[in-house]
């Protein structure tokens, strides 16, 4: 969908798209994500729907200029809505030669190709591993090439500061950003503030320097002919509102202290540094003006152990970490069911196993917060389906945990945790509280408080210390039900295990039923789960517009599955789980409900496509041919 | 306002719970002392938490009516930490032994001491693994023979106050379970510090290591085979009092003082503001070359890490004003989609 490019007063011409996925990437010292959040936020600005991936190496600087050491960005901005931050690019800017190779083969063909040709010396390709340049390799021609001598030109820009050469050089990614904004018609007000706000008030002369290069780029990008057109995206139809840009971690925090406020609680989070988790941490600490304490422990361990303590003193406490982390929290997780105080757990999933890949994503501790404990030890779970509903789902996880007096587990990955998306900025005065009580008085007139008296949600009282009268020992020795007092007795044991495991089920009940995407009933269901949310959506949508019966029921509450989840099942003759780990969900499915649900999986440390989803949905929407096989699904 | 506080008994801090400690165990002693000093401490049992982790120790909480977490292997005093940081109100007891302490826990106890979080820790050390039946500890002593080490432990023993000194703890002490006096007096001053309190207390475990500390219990040895750290006082020991401890160049010697050569300025006068350096000396004094320790090794004042923790965030209200979640949630640059 595009118009005719029309020419503008500046002589070039316009040329509306409805929307535009970009790829930067360079060396990790380049810039890059810097470069990739100014256009995310620009874009956000202009009103265009956004969804962003951003994709860095684990090392903090690999070796310059090797293919290790590429980072990238890629962004979609849109005047539809987009969920996915998209398949195929529309245009790469490739830094240095090993970001070109490393990411050229997402380029469609006739995609059109920046790169700056400065960094495409001997030296560079010696660091890149490549024997030829190439920028002169044949297959060039497949694409729209524009070769800008960006580190020169940059330098020619701030010549006149009296810059380092060292310091020169580092404006070279406002001067692509520059390009990149003219050749998309963004705004550079926002930015400029930016570089202000971030290098001093616009008279230092790193500021001044940034500011050159950004509108050098924007020049050159107006003058130069091999770019005959710019382009034109408008505004999306979202929902009327306030919006701004969020990502994830800082939605996953926004949503803990929306929960606190409503909950009347002070936050306290304990968490050890561990990627992709760690800017939850880095985003709380900034808010100790909020009564948030944060409380970076010696290890795992004590981080979820600090979090027990500070709740059975009555505040919202909160630990996080990512899979190697939460194996090393398992045994405290398992504590605080026993003590049936309430928790938040959150999980932002990385590739595993053990160390795997930090800074890439999967869905594949699934299984791990379900299981990874030893006894009987089922806890409720919760995993968000994209940035901006890490806000909506830990409130959600922190409902459930004080209603049913329990820890609750809260999913996220390293895709929706860093992330970002248009955000609904929420009204604040109009939020409902979360109740929570702590009793003053027993509950036990004749004789001593039971700590483990339960209410219709089979909830025991928070009572805390400090409350006269209400003295009570909670430990991770099985209790008596009732007084909480060590019991060894066997059919006690069963009765708790019972109750432990009912009070999750229970969970179901304050819990919204499933919805589903597309036609209530039909040839196939897509189930899905997580951060593959956007790709799924989209991927559903696409087949429908091709005339497949399918739908999406995408599930964010995972323990316990909404009750009619069975029954949605049922209505549909096929069933696939597409997920980013090799069939965890599927494998809960398949036991709960015996179904013979078929999976689509994926572990590359990368997101879903939307292309090799659809593909695979019309496969199965369109063969109609499998017999149904299940029957049983309740 | 002014209402007259209720006199505190030994009865307050009893629960109903039935012990279940071995007849004859140390145990019993140290926690007939911990309810006769609660009182006299004067914190009511309501705002007084009691926190374990696993080993025959850790029961502790049961058999006191004040609030209590029995919690898991070697990690109270991160349960602990945590409920300190937000409740910095309550008077908290970590109550571990030297398996739950040094070995499985040995990294949050070096942390806790560092922080310097206002609670007390109580290690009752009894040189072996009791609730699993005798195995040897981090504080088993070479040779010793125990289920686990039939040829004798290899392992070099911890000492839990050169820990405790090396971590920069505010307040070590050691005291012996059957010297109920000195027992009790060390736990009180334990409660009055402002810090982390870390007491040693030598415990009997007479089921699978008895008579571990005979040599500081029995009131035959005890006098020559300890010698009690007394604030500003000369370092002399022994039945007679004839013996002194004394500096001499980085070490420690022992000196007569029954012939009159050395006086007691000679010896070393105990400081418990002293250097660790000088503390540190102390805590190496070992059985047989030097008689053991007991009392206050070192008491000296240091910002309490809750303190420091909630003064950042007192001051971040000061500062910039208590948090307004709209103006949050709003801030940056955001954009408006009109009807």
């Amino acid at each position: 969908m595009s118009t005719e490019a029309q020419p503008t007063s500046h002589g070039k011409a316009v040329k509306t798209v409805s929307g535009i996925t970009v790829r930067l990437c360079g060396d990790s010292g380049d810039g890059m994500q810097l470069l990739g959040t100014q256009l995310t936020n620009t874009s956000a600005l202009a009103g265009n729907d956004i969804a962003t991936f951003p994709d860095f190496p684990a090392e903090i600087r690999a070796p310059r200029g090797t293919r290790a050491g590429v980072s990238g960005f890629q962004v979609q901005f849109a005047s539809h809505e987009v969920h996915t931050p998209g398949d195929t690019l529309d245009a790469l800017v490739a830094m240095n030669p090993a970001a070109l190779v490393t990411n050229i083969a997402d380029l469609p063909k006739g995609g059109l190709l920046i790169v700056n040709e400065d960094s495409f010396e001997d030296k560079d390709l010696k660091l890149a591993k490549l024997k030829v340049n190439p920028l002169e390799e044949p297959a060039m021609e497949n694409y729209r090439l524009i070769k800008v001598p960006i580190t020169r030109l940059t330098k020619q820009a701030v010549a006149e500061l009296g810059l380092s050469v060292k310091e020169a050089d580092r404006c070279k990614n406002f001067f692509a950003m520059g390009l990149v904004y003219w050749l998309y018609g963004r705004n550079m007000d926002a930015t400029l503030r930016y570089i202000n706000g971030k290098f001093g008030d616009g008279t230092s002369s790193i500021a001044k320097a940034n500011e050159k290069a950004l509108r050098a780029g924007w020049a050159f990008g107006e003058t130069i002919e091999a770019l005959g057109h710019s382009y034109n995206i408008e505004p999306a139809k979202l929902v009327p509102g306030t919006y701004r840009n969020i990502i994830g971690n800082q939605a996953m925090a926004y949503g803990l202290m929306a929960a606190a406020h409503r909950s009347g609680k002070e936050i306290f989070y304990a968490s050890y540094p561990i990627t992709p988790a760690s800017d939850i941490l880095h985003e709380l600490c900034k808010y100790k003006n909020f009564g948030v304490c944060t409380f970076q422990a010696e290890d795992e361990i004590a981080a979820v152990c600090a979090a027990i303590g500070a709740s059975y003193g009555g505040q919202m406490a909160v630990t996080s970490s990512s899979g190697p982390g939460i194996a090393l929290k398992t045994e405290g997780m398992g504590l605080a069911l026993m003590l049936e105080l309430p928790l938040l757990v959150i999980d932002v999933q990385r590739g595993g196993p053990s160390t795997g890949l930090p800074t890439k994503t999967e869905q594949s501790d699934l299984m791990q917060v379900m299981f990874g404990r030893n006894g009987e030890s089922p806890l409720p779970v919760l995993a968000a389906q994209s940035p901006a509903d890490c806000y909506e789902i830990v409130q959600e996880a922190w409902m459930l945990a004080t209603q049913l007096m329990l820890p609750v587990i809260v999913l996220s990955d390293g895709y929706i945790a860093n992330g970002s998306e248009p955000w609904a900025v929420p009204d604040v005065a109009k939020m409902t509280p979360i109740t929570v009580a702590h009793p003053t008085e027993s509950n036990n007139p004749d004789g001593a408080f039971m700590p483990y008296k339960r209410n219709e949600l089979l909830a025991r009282p928070w009572a805390i210390p400090g409350t006269e009268g209400l003295m009570h020992r909670v430990g991770g020795i099985e209790k008596e039900d009732g007084t909480g007092n060590i019991s060894y007795d066997p059919d006690n044991h069963q009765k708790m295990v019972n109750i432990r495991a009912q009070k999750v089920a229970n969970a179901a009940k304050l819990l919204p039923s499933q919805q589903v995407v597309g036609p209530q009933s039909g040839e196939l269901l897509v189930l899905s789960w997580g951060g593959t949310y956007g790709a799924c959506l989209t991927a559903v949508q696409n087949a429908q517009a091709e005339g497949c019966s399918v739908a999406l029921a995408h599930i964010r509450y995972l323990n316990p599955f909404p009750s009619n989840l069975g029954e949605i099942i049922s209505r549909y003759k096929q069933v696939l789980i597409p997920e980013l780990n090799m069939g965890q969900l599927r494998t809960l499915i398949r036991s709960r409900y015996l179904v013979d649900a078929i999976g689509f999986n994926k572990v590359k440390g990368k997101p879903f496509t939307v292309t090799e989803l659809q593909e695979k949905i019309c496969e199965m929407a369109k063969s109609g041919a499998r017999s149904p096989t299940h029957s049983k699904a309740s | 306002m002014s209402t007259a506080l209720p006199v505190l008994k030994v009865e307050d801090f009893t629960s109903d719970q039935d012990i279940r400690w071995c007849p004859g165990c140390g145990d019993y002693s140290i926690l007939a002392q911990m309810k006769k000093v609660l009182p006299e401490i004067g914190v009511p049992p309501e705002k007084t938490v009691f926190i374990s982790g696993i080993g025959c120790s850790s029961r502790f909480p049961y058999y006191v009516n004040t609030y209590g977490v029995h919690s898991i292997h070697g990690r109270a005093p991160t349960i602990a930490t945590g409920l300190k940081l937000t409740r910095p109100d309550l008077s908290v007891w970590v109550i571990t032994g030297d398996g739950d302490a040094l070995s499985i826990g040995g990294n949050h106890f070096i942390h806790l001491l560092r922080r310097n979080v206002d609670l007390n820790i109580i290690l009752f050390n009894n040189r072996i693994y009791g609730l699993t039946k005798g195995q040897y500890s981090p504080t088993s002593i070479e040779g010793q023979i125990t289920k686990s080490t039939p040829m004798g432990v290899v392992d070099h023993p911890l000492n839990p106050i050169s820990v405790a000194v090396g971590a920069e703890a505010s307040f070590i002490a050691r005291s012996v379970d059957s010297n109920v006096k000195h027992l009790a007096y060390t736990l009180k001053r334990a409660a009055a510090h402002k810090g982390t309190s870390f007491v040693e207390v030598y415990q009997n475990c007479n089921v699978f290591n008895d008579g571990a500390f005979s040599y500081a219990q029995d009131k035959a040895t005890r006098d020559d085979a300890t010698i009690e750290l007394q604030h500003g006082k000369p370092m002399i020991y022994g039945k007679d009092r004839d013996k002194g401890i004394r500096l001499n160049g980085l070490n420690l010697e022992i000196v007569d003082l029954s012939q009159g050569k050395v006086k007691e300025d000679d010896l070393l006068f105990h400081d418990e503001q002293a250097n660790s350096t000088l503390v540190y000396m102390l805590s190496r004094l070992r059985r047989p070359d030097f008689p053991e320790p007991i009392g206050v090794f070192r008491a000296v004042e240091s910002q309490t890490y809750e303190d420091a923790v909630r003064g950042q965030i007192d001051q971040a209200i000061q500062q910039r004003g208590r948090g307004n979640l709209q103006k949050l949630f709003s801030s940056g640059e955001t954009w408006k989609v009109g009807a």
